[in-house]
């Protein structure tokens, strides 16, 4: 398998990590497991939604990006800001002063995220029309969307559109425009997205649709933030014009942003990831019926609740409804970017049977089997206390070969109740006046040995250590 | 042939928004043993579609599912008032739903012909006033596809 494919910029910061259950109880593809007092991100069944970044209370689960350094390794470097960018400031009445605080920064060309967005909106318009007998689609924008569906939706993965995400496009189409501006080689030109989401980390390492992605780095929205603040001049005479997106591009930043610019009237858009969930369910069981275009986002509040943002998700949507309010419905039409070569997807999407249990059916049902019996042996309080999220997620754990019955700390504690019976009866005979057999004495010192491996398999988590840290 | 897996699920009649859990259930085991995705969409709409039937019609019974090497079998049982006209009720469109169920949008005499379009055999025991049991197949052909 190739690894490249589960890369993810969600990571642990172990010496943080407490151990706690929270992370694993909040995961939504329950790919988290504490072992040895520590998270563990399971890679294949990580999505990188970035979910147990908001739940963790120590801070122990960071994304992983690049630094606004990164411009430097570039003879031209290109921002590709985020709408939601623009959303995390107040009283920004205009996008400019956003864009030319950029050029300020050391950026040498600004292409917008939202004017891709619009020539997205077009091409999706184009492709429902034309395959409307194949609706509902499903938008391919948010990558851990499409994470989501390839891990544990195969039946789904033909309803997803088949075209590039807005950042994508947008990569494109500045590399194409540096690259006539300078007479620069391709390499020497970088793309830098300025991302509120860590899940847009991965996809430039390992893109979805496409073999390889034009983005070259991706810095957060929260670094970038505080350092424009000093470089935003509200004075309009003193702006270049660079702003060339109009309501439908900017909107897309927000749940419901990317229907709205598709003008189609029967859809649905739902944002968080446990929403996600229940929708895409109810999808695979065709339970919704009529609906042409369901829009996901990953994050509560769309692409403004991102983890690499600063701005409350809710207030950042009212930001961008004013920002846009007076703005043209679009300003970019496909017919206008020829450097664009297609904004379709060159690749499928592949189903990836991470959660299957044996490499072939007959395995599986075996070890489907097999966690059934333990799942029942288990109480069922779903307590988190052996590091899987739930009893049925430790049996699995156990069939996989990844933990064992013990690991519970009821079944632990029966084990240990059962050792310290046979050993009071033993003993009672001792007390009793009456010698222990030889096989009775090996027998003896066996539960002992037993008990005492029960006991220190505890891994009761020092508290006093914890404290001095 | 290995031992297959027996689950049993008992629905409810009272609750039409939990109708689906049993199904939903199953659907999530079924890609966790790797069987198509095909086979995983016939059991489920066909399992869904006989959930509804038991809580409109039959104030819930029991779902069986047996999962083995070469087919999944869902036996579904109730005590509910039997059917009088098979043939009818086999008729697409055909409905005994009451009206407040149709208003929730069910009862659309879709129910049974569904559940026969999507399994490889069905077979209907129906006694009146005293419930009806019916058996679907959807057959798995080697490993589970």
């Amino acid at each position: 398998m190739d690894s490249n494919k589960f890369i993810r910029s969600v990571r642990l910061r172990e010496s943080a990590c407490r151990g706690c259950i929270n992370c694993i109880k909040n995961c939504p593809t329950q790919a988290i497991r504490v072992h040895n007092g520590k998270a563990h991100i399971i890679d294949k069944f990580c999505i990188d939604c970035g979910r147990c970044i908001r739940y963790c209370p120590h801070h122990a689960k960071i994304a992983v990006y690049d630094p606004l350094s990164v411009i430097n390794d570039f003879k031209y470097a290109v921002a590709l800001p985020a709408p939601s960018l623009y959303a995390q400031y107040n009283n920004l009445a205009n996008v400019d002063i956003v864009l030319n605080a950029l050029l300020k920064l050391g950026f040498d060309d600004v292409y917008e995220v939202s004017a891709a967005a619009e020539l997205v909106s077009e091409a999706s318009r184009e492709y429902i029309r034309e395959h409307m007998d194949e609706a509902p689609f499903i938008s391919s924008a948010c990558p851990s969307v499409i994470r989501l569906i390839r891990v544990k939706f195969p039946s789904l993965i033909s309803r997803l559109l088949p075209i590039k995400a807005p950042v994508e496009v947008a990569a494109e189409i500045a590399r194409a425009r540096a690259m006539k501006k300078t007479g620069l080689k391709p390499e020497e030109i970088g793309i830098i997205f300025i991302s509120p989401c860590p899940s847009k980390v991965s996809y430039a390492k390992a893109p979805l649709g496409i073999e390889k992605s034009s983005i070259d780095n991706v810095v957060a929205i929260k670094d970038i933030y505080p350092l424009l603040l000093p470089h935003m001049k509200h004075d309009e005479s003193q702006l270049k014009p660079l702003s060339h997106s109009g309501r439908i591009g900017i909107g897309w930043s927000n749940a419901g942003g990317e229907v709205a610019g598709l003008l189609v009237e029967n859809y649905l858009a739902a944002d968080g990831i446990v929403n996600i969930l229940r929708v895409l369910e109810q999808l695979e069981d065709e339970k919704l019926h009529g609906l042409t275009f369901v829009e996901l986002n990953a994050c509560d509040g769309g692409c403004a609740g991102g983890t690499l943002t600063v701005e409350n998700a809710y207030i950042a949507a009212t930001k961008t409804k004013r920002l846009t309010k007076y703005q043209p419905v679009s300003r970019n039409h496909l017919s206008e970017n020829p450097e664009l070569q297609s904004i379709y997807w060159a690749d499928d999407v592949e189903y990836e049977p991470v959660f299957r249990l044996g490499n072939t059916f007959k395995e599986s049902l075996r070890m489907m089997s097999d966690v059934e019996k333990l799942t029942a042996m288990f109480p069922g309080l779903d307590c988190g206390s052996c590091g899987a999220p739930t009893c049925q997620t430790l049996a699995e754990d156990i069939v996989r070969g990844d933990a064992t019955p013990n690991d519970c700390i009821y079944v632990l504690r029966s084990n240990i109740a059962e050792l310290s019976r046979r050993i009071n009866d033993l003993t009672e005979n001792v007390t009793a006046g009456k010698a222990l057999s030889a096989e009775e004495d090996e027998l003896l010192h066996r539960y002992i040995r037993e008990l005492t491996a029960d006991l220190a398999s505890f891994g009761v988590p020092d508290k006093t250590k914890q404290r001095k840290e | 042939m290995g031992e297959p897996l027996i689950y049993t699920y008992d629905i409810d009649g009272e609750d039409f928004t939990r109708a689906g859990e049993a199904s939903s259930s199953v659907k999530n085991r079924l890609k966790m043993l790797g069987v198509d995705s095909a086979a995983i969409r016939k059991t489920a709409i066909a399992m869904y579609e006989g959930e509804i039937n038991m809580v409109i019609h039959a104030d819930g019974g029991t779902i069986t599912v047996i999962i083995s090497d070469d087919a999944i079998t869902m036996v579904l049982a109730d005590r509910g008032p039997g059917i009088p006209d098979i043939e009818k009720a086999m008729q697409e469109g055909y409905s005994t739903a009451r009206p407040e169920v149709r208003s929730l949008g069910f009862g659309a005499g879709m129910g049974l012909p569904n559940m026969k379009r999507f399994t490889d055999e069905m077979k209907i025991d129906t006694v009146i006033g005293q419930g009806t049991t019916i058996t679907m197949k959807v057959y798995l052909h080697s490993d589970g596809l």
